[in-house]
């Protein structure tokens, strides 16, 4: 195979945001090249990909670079058009998707990580926060088997982090953000999500991110106050 | 079947703005409503229960929220036409990323330049021209963002040209001192009709910023 063919992403194993890329290229069955990145001490290569947010992950495709997962979701989509397609057909559909994956983003997964690390009032203003958009999560899942109807598509590919990274983060800040009784629809999708055969061999071990999300509760909540916007 | 178009906005938006752009450059007619943000009407709360901001879409009664969202969408719905996203994959995730970090840097950094005083605006003055820096950077000789092209990356930017001199002002810099690649790329894309009839005179825009800041006492 040549070189120039190779597809090559660079990850953080406890990542949400590089794992939802290998989703979509797994899903795809484009075979792919993964760096493990040290995010703690970060890569000369990483740094010359991504100047701009030195963040993962960075796909790199025919020597071109794409950074920002969202649009990396939309690369691996527009490229490869083979099933399944992720994003919808229709364009008001397609909109909503990319409406709803912005949601999640800025406000249920900015709230809940924050609810996990942070202390007191700020806590307890997070964990409402992430409460009320988990709300409007579960309007949304209701009656559909997945966010793209009846098959995994792009919608799930971008909320995945809360089958598997919420509980995780509800554990190491003691707090519920998704109570099976409140939110039944989004707790029985997640279920699904996790049971897809491509996603369950596909995630980080939980005995490691228990550890290691911990640490980063401990060094964010020693942050001055005020750092998290939202 | 004749589609029915509705937009709604506020005239200070960039955000708005973008869209009244990308209406413009597909031809498409449309109604506009103006909001009054203080006091928001039935059908933006109706259409936008999530976020209840403007701009919105409506096309054929179904909304569309989040302004480049909607631009995309427009560009999809009415693709026969003025294209604002490059067909290539890799041309349009290069689009997306640079419109992305206009829209999560420059409107934060420049709320913060006039909404604040002392060391807080200090900070912002200086985070303001770094991020203004890696935009002139990313422009570098080109024409456009885009390229030859006006396309996505310059339609999400150069709605903020509308406020350049309340940032000049309260910031107490000179935009085309620092940044002249901007301002000769925005004096480039003036134009073009849609742009020109789109955005508000800056002065406009003073004034209005003047009105906020006294009506949240922010003097």
């Amino acid at each position: 195979m040549a070189s120039e063919d190779t597809v090559k992403l660079l990850g953080f194993w406890a990542s949400p945001f590089s794992r939802r890329v290998e989703w979509a290229l797994k899903l795809k069955g484009v075979d792919y090249e993964y760096v493990e990145e040290d995010i703690f001490n970060k890569s000369s290569l990483l740094l010359e990909l991504n100047p701009v947010h030195k963040k993962v992950p960075v796909l790199v495709h025919h020597q071109k670079v794409i950074s920002e997962s969202y649009v990396i979701l939309e690369y691996i989509d527009e490229t490869w058009k083979q099933s399944p397609l992720l994003l919808p057909q229709d364009p008001h559909e397609r909109a909503k998707a990319r409406f709803w994956a912005r949601f999640g983003e800025e406000k249920l997964l900015l709230a809940s990580s924050g609810a996990m690390w942070s202390l007191g009032e700020e806590k307890e203003r997070l964990l409402k926060l992430a409460i009320e958009a988990m709300e409007k999560i579960e309007e949304e899942i209701k009656g559909k088997e997945f966010f793209g109807g009846e098959s995994i598509g792009y919608l799930d590919v971008a909320l995945g982090w809360i089958s598997y990274w919420l509980p995780v983060w509800e554990e190491v800040g003691s707090i519920q953000i998704l109570d099976p009784l409140t939110f039944p629809a989004t707790t029985s999708w997640a279920k699904n999500f996790l049971n897809h055969p491509i996603i369950k061999d596909n995630l980080p071990p939980r005995q490691k991110m228990i550890p290691y999300f911990h640490e980063r509760s401990k060094f964010f909540s020693s942050l001055p106050p005020g750092w998290i916007k939202i | 079947m004749a589609d029915e178009v509705v937009l709604l906005d506020f005239w200070p938006s960039m955000f708005g703005m973008r869209v009244r752009i990308a209406l413009a450059e597909k031809g498409i007619k449309y109604q506009y409503k103006e909001e009054d943000l203080r006091h928001k009407s039935e059908l933006l709360l109706k259409m936008n229960p999530v976020h209840k901001q403007i701009p919105l879409l409506i096309h054929n009664g179904k909304p569309v929220c989040e302004s480049l969202i909607i631009v995309q969408y427009i560009d999809e719905v009415w693709n026969h036409k003025s294209p604002l996203l490059p067909s290539d994959p890799y041309q349009r995730a290069h689009a997306r990323f640079w419109a992305d970090f206009v829209d999560r840097k420059v409107y934060g950094v420049g709320r913060k330049l006039w909404a604040t005083k002392g060391e807080e605006q200090e900070a912002a003055k200086k985070e303001f021209l770094e991020i203004y820096k890696t935009l002139e950077s990313e422009l570098g000789e080109k024409p456009y963002f885009g390229g030859e092209t006006f396309g996505f990356v310059d339609l999400s930017f150069v709605t903020f040209y509308s406020w350049f001199y309340v940032y000049e002002n309260f910031g107490k810099f000179s935009m085309e001192a620092e940044f002249p690649q901007i301002v000769a790329w925005v004096k480039r894309c003036m134009q073009k009709e849609s742009i020109a009839n789109t955005l508000p005179d800056q002065k406009k825009i003073y004034e209005f910023v003047l009105e906020l800041k006294k009506i949240f006492g922010l003097e």
